[in-house]
């Protein structure tokens, strides 16, 4: 008895690990691109979870830090398996991407004095500022809704601009000025924006799916 | 080594958002410690956004294995995972209900103009860097027509930033090659 479950255990993990190994190098473009791949293999195919579970594990990965495909390979793993579950499922999402990089690195450093591939990548590195532009314009427009939220924006670009502040030191203050923010706001007896939220999430799941940009 | 670890875990600790939020972020880190100029770093972005996969972690891989070969590939890739794998277990286990907290709504209301605010500093630090902030040049009329062409297949026909990668390569080897 004892063995077959484990038998039944060892055969899951391997599971977990094929699915994610079989999403992981379709998903061009990164984070939002993820998720009907990994929608279609885990509700469709497998079974493994249904279409309300499927949301919240989404609506939590999108937010957690780090890639919403690995959060939620990371949480998918862990409820159909523990640890050992979630281990199996980010070492498959990230072992085709991590050789790609790894063969792609080799492949150009190969040609780095190359003419033409110096010239594709001058082109390239345009297309990069169109690609981060577009970006926060669709950042943007989710995140940027009233008052406080422009002010916030604003008074950031000051502090990375103006004062050099580092990156990581502006992520952590934004998360206490925004406990700070509704702090003050609910003094003075405003509640209204903080549903935003969940609208803006539920947008961004379809329409801006290949942009790993929404939190 | 371990530098390269350690700070990786760091971004992987503070990256919400992840994808191009990322960017300014890794960028720093890595013009601090000095272990890549502007044009490399570019490349490092291009390839990362060629390969599937999360932009953030894929850039990690390339940054990694261009400093220490394998290893470092190996280990900037883990010091990105380490944190999310830690906090979405820490979620699954304990956390779940937690999250839908007031207090981590109010976080993220703070944090997703700052988070805005990075992608858009991004944009500016690359542009800066790059030719579409120079004199009057052959280089600057094949850039602006590259930048233009790019925003408006991602705004108008919503093309996929593959597709605008491999394009913008083309044009490059047009006219720079």
């Amino acid at each position: 008895m004892k063995v077959e479950q484990h038998q039944k255990g060892t055969r899951l993990v391997i599971d977990i690990l094929f699915s994610f190994l079989k999403i992981s190098p379709t998903t061009f473009g990164g984070g939002y691109a993820m998720i009907p791949a990994i929608e279609k293999e885990i509700v469709d195919n497998r079974k493994w979870l249904n279409e309300t579970e499927m949301s919240d594990v989404l609506s939590i990965s999108g937010s957690a830090p780090g890639g919403i495909g690995i959060n939620a390979a990371t949480f998918i793993g862990y409820r159909l398996h523990g640890i050992k579950g979630s281990i199996a499922a980010v070492v498959g999402m990230s072992l085709p991407t991590f050789l790609i990089v790894f063969i792609l690195g080799l492949f150009f450093s190969f040609f780095s004095d190359n003419e033409k591939v110096n010239a594709a990548f001058k082109g390239i590195q345009i297309a990069i500022i169109a690609l981060v532009s577009y970006a926060g314009y669709k950042m943007a427009k989710t995140s940027i809704y009233d008052k406080s939220t422009f002010l916030t924006l604003i008074i950031t670009l000051f502090l990375l601009i103006y004062l050099k502040v580092p990156p990581m030191i502006v992520i952590v203050a934004g998360g206490f000025a925004g406990i700070l923010i509704m702090k003050v706001k609910t003094q003075l007896g405003y509640f209204k924006n903080v549903t935003n939220d969940q609208k803006s999430k539920e947008q961004y799941k379809y329409t801006d799916y290949y942009m790993g940009d929404g939190i | 080594m371990w530098e390269l670890f350690w700070t990786f875990m760091k971004i992987g600790f503070v990256s919400f958002g992840g994808g191009y939020a990322m960017i300014p972020v890794i960028e720093h880190e890595v013009s601090i410690h000095q272990w890549m100029n502007e044009a490399q770093f570019v490349k490092a972005i291009a390839i990362a956004g060629m390969s599937p996969g999360p932009i953030a972690i894929n850039t990690a891989t390339y940054i990694g294995y261009s400093i220490l070969d394998i290893w470092g590939a190996i280990v900037a890739t883990l010091g990105m995972l380490i944190p999310s794998l830690l906090i979405m277990i820490l979620i699954a286990s304990l956390l779940y209900k937690v999250f839908h907290h007031d207090i981590v709504k109010s976080v993220f209301y703070g944090l997703r103009p700052v988070i805005t605010a990075l992608i858009i500093f991004a944009a500016l630090i690359m542009a800066t860097n790059s030719t579409l902030y120079s004199s009057f040049s052959w280089d600057l009329i094949v850039n602006l027509f590259i930048f233009i062409m790019a925003l408006y297949l991602l705004i108008r026909h919503h093309k996929h930033p593959l597709l605008i990668i491999v394009l913008s390569g083309l044009v490059g080897m047009a006219f720079f090659g």
